[in-house]
Order: structure tokens, then sequence, then C-alpha cells
């Protein structure tokens, strides 16, 4: 017999279910598959009734974030050769409420990601015909990292401060401000301030890092934090010294 | 049904949706939007192309240059009107894109950078590393955020046009979290909802990119233009499909046989040296790469894998360096599902399944045949890609064809009045919906008539095609359309019922995969991605044609054909290699 591998995943209908419950599955143990392509064997050959979210599965549309194991993942991005022999437990990220078996509701997320302004307040606004703001690439550098977030939610998934407050605006929107703010194109800061410098924003954080570890880009949002932290202490301190004139 | 009044309503939000939303607000504000879509924006696909866009913006460059790269390149089934309009346009855009914050990457100087691309002439390709659709499609949504005018319908499934009196007067959609059925009245009506690749087994495209939208146009009696061309990509990794760019070839890598060999050489594309060099060996055009693979495999000369033949990409010459600062992506990717390190190793590549260069029938406006509907993407046909699309050309194409998309859909809707109710269009939406839900005794899965219709399109009309695999192809897709239609839905509930999406979707690409391998049968020659065995040549006096298909109810497609708009550059020889102009 080939080898097999068994999945625990959760599962939960709002019309019929009173409460999730887990549903165990066994699929085709095979070295190069993710446990995107287990869910998928799962959908195609055992249940069709199974929901969860995905499309690219190559790591940049980031829709397909679950809890595996315990740990918030990409399925597309997970293999199973890393849990052979155990069983793979599979759930909704946590933090979000569920909708439907592994899928959450991100309405939340949506508005805290608009919240905080994410689009470029040009310094100064020019038009078409004159050409590209000119930008070096040591300049381009300085907030590359933070324009590689594919909104997957792992982080929010990951933070305790958003597990404690939900109105915490959080690691990756704080990040994607980070990102506009740095941009040597952009002049609006003090626009953003307002969400990014509230007690629900950067101040919120602890510091605990855990979105750092989890993201699977490289964003590292906790940076992003800290970084907007001291930028908005030095305003703070400025304004105090000369009111009006920073922003 | 609830119903939404709208000004304009847009089904689709990735790249072409986004900008035309965008487009529709600066042009006036005061109209009212629907940005309807199946998936959240950011995960439309568009989020996966990798290598760039192209737009002249360098000295050493010229509009005239792009125009004539693209034409040839699409082996002169482009309209010639449109790749005009598209070549002048295509810089504004790009640096529309900057102005919103694209990350382009960027010259000592601080000038955006480029780099050189598959067929065309000279380096033109603008890129953010190798992530350049991501940022491009992330650029437009948070750019969409800021405009109120831009009222988002994220998973809304859409499944009918509304036509009335001859008027596309909306668009009906499920709202996957409920289940509801809308109705979306609007004046004027964007279709931007991307391409249909998923209708072939092995393929770059997500799950996502089923044809929606062109079946919805198909069904509605809009014809599906050029549908049998597809363009294969040739360097696919094997077993799951992902794109490996070709920006990884424009930075010099090259690709060799089982034998080590350059073997591109032997398909008029050579001589190998000097290397790297536009327009030859490497970096030929998309279809004759994939051709070449399949005239090598043929030969004996591929690699056997448990994932099907490939031969190898080589980037070890870059050095780490340039990977990781031009090919991060690349890089991720291949270590990641093929357990290679392009820094040391060779990467297996294999041809795969890419872009539809068909798609619904528009003018140079982006006007369908029906009033009231537009269309822009790659859903669209405006026929600047005819039988072969250039790489780079299609993040470009999504925002000039999308902004052309918002403004003439927002000036349609301020010349007409408001629809009248949609009474009758939504009860009969509602009562097909109801009678799938209710069907019984059906023994066909989604998931076994999806797997016959992909291996029916890829042993019928792949890169090679023939009468006797395309006629056996259209036969199987009869028998598939007929057992669909008594297909039992699984889950019978309401809330994100994915049974029901991909049973949805399943019908629309059976229609469009219907239209491509009809349009392919009567397509009596060879152009470009539409390569017929029995048939070698070009034949122009027969097929400078666009061809039409036209939805019937019952039976497969009408094809008619368009002749296509030649205006400066007579049909001539393709000529890619040495001997390339």
């Amino acid at each position: 017999m080939s080898e097999t591998i068994t999945l625990e995943v959760l599962r939960y209908r709002p019309e019929t279910d009173s409460e999730p419950h887990f549903q165990r599955y066994t699929v085709p143990y095979r070295d190069d598959w993710v446990v995107l392509d287990a869910l998928n064997h799962i959908k195609d050959n055992l249940d069709a009734t199974l929901s969860y979210r995905w499309s690219c599965h190559m790591a940049v549309c980031g829709s397909c974030g679950m809890t595996i194991n315990n740990e918030p993942k990409l399925s597309c991005h997970t293999f199973l050769r890393d849990y052979r022999g155990g069983v793979i437990r599979v759930e909704p990220l946590d933090h979000f409420p569920i909708e439907r078996d592994l899928v959450i509701v991100m309405d939340s997320f949506m508005e805290k990601l608009s919240g905080v302004k994410p689009w470029l307040i040009p310094k100064q606004e020019k038009p078409l015909s004159d050409g590209e703001y000119l930008q070096s690439p040591a300049e381009l550098n300085v907030f590359h990292q933070y324009t590689q977030c594919i909104n997957c939610v792992l982080c929010y998934a990951a933070c305790p401060q958003v597990g404690l407050n939900e109105d915490f605006v959080g690691p990756a929107a704080l990040a994607l401000a980070h990102r506009y703010n740095l941009d040597s194109r952009d002049g609006g800061k003090g626009a953003r301030a307002d969400v990014v410098a509230s007690n629900e924003g950067i101040w919120e954080c602890t510091f605990v890092g855990a979105c750092s570890q989890v993201c699977p880009k490289q964003v590292d949002p906790a940076a992003a934090i800290q970084q907007t932290k001291i930028s908005a202490s030095v305003d703070w301190l400025k304004d105090l010294l000369t009111p009006g004139a920073h922003r | 049904m609830d119903v939404i009044e709208i000004d304009v309503a847009i089904v689709g939000a990735g790249g072409a949706g986004l900008r035309a939303a965008i487009a529709v607000a600066e042009a006036d504000p005061t109209l009212t939007q629907a940005l309807i879509s199946k998936v959240y924006p950011m995960r439309s696909h568009t989020v996966a192309a990798e290598g760039g866009a192209a737009g002249v913006i360098k000295d050493n460059d010229s509009l005239d240059n792009h125009f004539h790269d693209t034409v040839s390149g699409g082996d002169w089934l482009c309209d010639q009107d449109a790749v005009e309009l598209f070549v002048n346009t295509a810089p504004l855009e790009l640096l529309q894109l900057e102005h919103w914050g694209c990350p382009w990457s960027r010259e000592a100087n601080g000038k955006v950078a480029v780099r050189p691309f598959g067929g065309m002439k000279i380096e033109r390709t603008w890129y953010a590393a190798d992530k350049t659709g991501f940022h491009i499609l992330h650029t437009l949504f948070q750019t969409s955020l800021k405009y109120p005018s831009i009222k988002r319908f994220d998973e809304y499934y859409s499944t009918d046009l509304i036509v009335e009196d001859g008027r596309c007067t909306g668009v009906i959609g499920i709202e996957m979290r409920s289940g509801r059925m809308v109705a979306f009245r609007a004046r004027a009506v964007v279709i931007a909802t991307g391409g249909a690749g998923r209708i072939f087994p092995f393929t770059t495209n997500g799950a996502i990119k089923t044809g929606d939208g062109m079946a919805m146009a198909y069904r509605a009696g809009v014809p599906l233009k050029d549908m049998e061309f597809m363009q294969y990509h040739p360097t696919g990794l094997p077993g799951t499909g992902i794109l490996i760019t070709e920006g990884s070839r424009g930075e010099g890598g090259i690709l060799v046989n089982k034998d080590g060999y350059r073997y591109l050489q032997d398909y008029n594309l050579g001589p190998p040296d000097p290397w790297p060099r536009k327009k030859a060996m490497e970096l030929g055009p998309r279809d004759r790469l994939s051709q070449a693979f399949w005239h090598e495999q043929q030969k004996g000369r591929t690699i056997k894998t448990p994932h099907g033949d490939v031969v190898h990409l080589d980037i070890r010459q870059l050095g780490e360096k340039m990977i990781n600062e031009r090919l991060p992506m690349v890089r991720e990717l291949a270590k990641a599902y093929v357990g290679v390190d392009p820094v040391h190793e060779l990467i297996p590549v294999r041809p795969v399944v890419h872009y539809t260069m068909g798609g619904i029938h528009t003018d140079i406006d982006t006007a369908t045949s029906l009033p009231g509907l537009f269309a822009a993407g790659e859903c669209a046909c405006v026929s600047i890609n005819g039988a072969n699309r250039l790489g780079s050309n299609s993040l470009a194409e999504i925002v000039v064809f999308g902004a052309r998309a918002g403004r003439s859909a927002a000036a349609f809707a301020k010349a007409h009045p408001k629809p009248a109710a949609a009474a009758k269009a939504a009860e009969a939406a509602q009562a097909n919906l109801r009678e799938l839900f209710a069907r019984e005794g059906g023994s066909d899965t989604v998931s076994s008539l999806r797997k016959a219709m992909n291996d029916t399109m890829e042993s019928g009309a792949g890169i090679y095609r023939s009468e006797d695999t395309l006629r056996q192809t259209c036969g199987v897709l009869a028998d598939l359309r007929a057992r669909y239609r008594k297909i039992q839905l699984q889950d019978r509930s309401n809330v994100f019922n994915t049974d029901l999406i991909q049973t949805l979707e399943l019908g629309c690409m059976l229609d469009v995969a219907e239209a491509m391998a009809h349009s392919a049968l009567e397509r009596k020659e060879s152009r470009g991605s539409h390569q017929r065995l029995e048939y070698p040549k070009r034949d122009d006096a027969s097929y400078l044609k666009h061809s039409l298909a036209r939805y019937r109810d019952a039976g497969p497609p009408s094809i008619s054909y368009l002749d296509v708009v030649i205006t400066k550059s007579p049909p001539a020889e393709r000529v890619y290699g040495g001997a390339a102009t």
C-alpha cells in the first residue's frame, strides 16, 4: 500500500453546525505536495463540501493562510514532508471570526488597511509630462522590504495584541503605512499619524515580534512599528518645542 | 432579489478592473460604482506576473520599434490601429503607476530601469525586481482606496449579464458569504475578469482564472475573438506549473537540452553568440520557444522527470548578487518547489499554458458589440496581441485599456438613462440557480468533468494541433457540456459554498473551451501560437482574419471572420536570430 497522511481539518458550517468540530481525512503522501495540494485532493475526491480560499499556489496572492499544527502558515508553501509520520491539524487563522470551515471573515482587516491611507501622498505634485519622480536605488531600498506584504494576515493571527484588542490596527497595516512614510516621493506622514500614532496604532504593540517570525515574505512588521514609534516620538517632541512646524 | 442601483459596474478587480475603477472616479467622482470580484482585489492573478511591463521611455528606443516588435510578434494578426494606440499610451500609464508609488527598479541616476524581453528589439520592459505584477496590483488597489466613489463588492461571484432591449444594463451576482443573489442595475458594465488558463491541466494560471467574464459575454451574444490562440510560456516548473519569468533570460539565462546544448540555434533563432542578444535565441518569442521544446521532445533530447519532460534553464552565470537583486522570487520559487538553488544548479522547466490571447471582441475603445458593455485586459481581445503576445505587453495592456474602459464606460453612463427594472433577467437567473440546487441524480462530479476537459484540451488543442485531435476534442467537449447540464451539487448550503462556485466556473470553462477548440479546428493554417501539423504554413490569402466564435445554446459555436486592421506594416515573414532587425 502506498504511503498516506492524515489531516484533521476544522469544519464549521454556520447553517447546520452549532459549533466547529474536526473531521479526519486520509490522503496520499507525496514528497512534493503542500498542504493545499492535500486539501485539493480532499475537495476533488473525498468531500466536495470542504471550503477554503486559494488561488496562485505560489505564495504571492495571500489567499490560503491557515493554522497548520498551531502555526499560521500559507498552505501552498507548507510541505507535507515536514509533517511525515504525524497528523496535520488544519484550522482557520486565529483572531478572526470563522465564516465557514477554513474561511475567515476579513472585514476588519480590510478596514484597518484602508484606514492608514496606504497610497502615495506626494511631497510635491507634478504632471506626468514632467516624467518620473527620481528615486535612487538606495532610496528605494529604504522602504522596499515593506512593499513585500501580500496581505495574507498571518501576522494578525500570530499577534497576541490583536487577540486582546480587536481594534489594534495591527502589523501589516502599520508596516504598509511605514512603507509610504519612508518613500522618498511621499509627504503624507502627518496625514497618516492620526491612525498610525493613535492608541490603537503603534503604541498598542508590545514588541513580541511574533508578526515578523511568521511573515512568509520577510516584511518584518515589528521593525516597521518600532521605527515608527521612534519617529513619532521625535515628531511629538519637535511639535512640543515648535508647535505645528513639523507636520 | 436585492437590487443595487449604480452608474458603472465593473466585474473583476485585478489590474484592468482597478485601473478602470480609478479612471471612472477621475472622469467623474459623482458617478457611483460597483467594483465586483469573486476574490479580494489583492488575490487577483495580476499578482503573479513577474518580469515587467513594456513601454518606450529611453532615448535609444522609439514608439515605432515597439509597434513593429508587437505586430511581428503577433504574426500580423494584431489590429495595427490598436497597437499604435497601445504603444503610444503605455509609457504614460506606466509613469502614472510611478506617480502612484509603484516601486519600479531604478538606475543609479534615479530613473526607472528597463530590461530586455523576448521578441523586443530594444530593452523597454519596466520592472519591479521579479514581482512586477504584484507591485502593480497592490499599487492600484491601494490607490483605489482613496476614491470614495469606488464601492467594492469583494467575494461576489457574477453569473449573468442583464440585457434589455439590446443594451447591457447590469450584472447579477451571488454574495458568497450569504449565498444571496444581487442584481446590480447599471448604466454601463465593464468586464475585466482575466483569462481562462484553467481550461488546461498544466498552467501558470491561478485557480480563479476560469474565464467567467468571457463566458458571461459570450452567452449574452457577444463574440469571442481569436480564441484558438493560447500562449504556452516556455519556462514553467514541472509539477506545479509555477512561472519562471522571461526576465531570467532577459538578464542572461540560457536554455539547454539533455546534452547541455543550446538547442534554440536549431530553430532559426541562432547563432548562439554573442549573448545576450535581442530577438535571438532565448530572447526569441514565446511561441517559437515552446514549439522548439516540442521538437526537442520529439527528437528525444529532453530530460524525463516524473512530472513530464523538461529542459534546463541555466542562470548560474548571473551570479548570486544579481540573482538576489533582480530575480529573488525565481530563486525562492525554485528552491521551495523543485528543490533547486539556481545560483548553483540548473532549473528544470517545460512549456506551460500561460495566456489567453483571444477574448471578448472589443473595438479600440474597449466597447463590445453589445451597447453598454465594455471589456479590458486578458478577458478581452482588442487585438494588440494577435497570434502571439510578447512578454511584458500584457501588464502594459491592463493599464492602458483598463483606463480606457473606465473612461468609455463613464461616458456611456452619462449619456444613457438609468435602466428600467430588470425583473425578467433577475427571475431567470434565480430560476437557473434554483434548478441547479434542486437537481438530483447526476453521477458526474465537478472534478471528474474538469479533468476530462483538461485532458482533452491538452491532447487535442496543445502546442501542435491536427484535424483529428481537434475533432476528437470538439466531440469530447460536446459530450461534457451535455453531462454538465445534469451535474448535481454535493453541497447545497448557502454560506461560502465553493462546490457551487466551482460548478459555475466549470460551466464557464466548458463554454469557452468549446469556442477555443472550434476556432482552432476552423483555422487551417499555422500562425503564431496556433500550429496545425497538416497546415504548417501561414496562409494570409485565407486567414489574415480574426475568428469570431458566437455562442449557440444547442450545439457548437458558429465561427465567422473579420478583417485585420493593417495601417503601416504589411504582412511579412517573422524573422528572429541573426537575421532579425
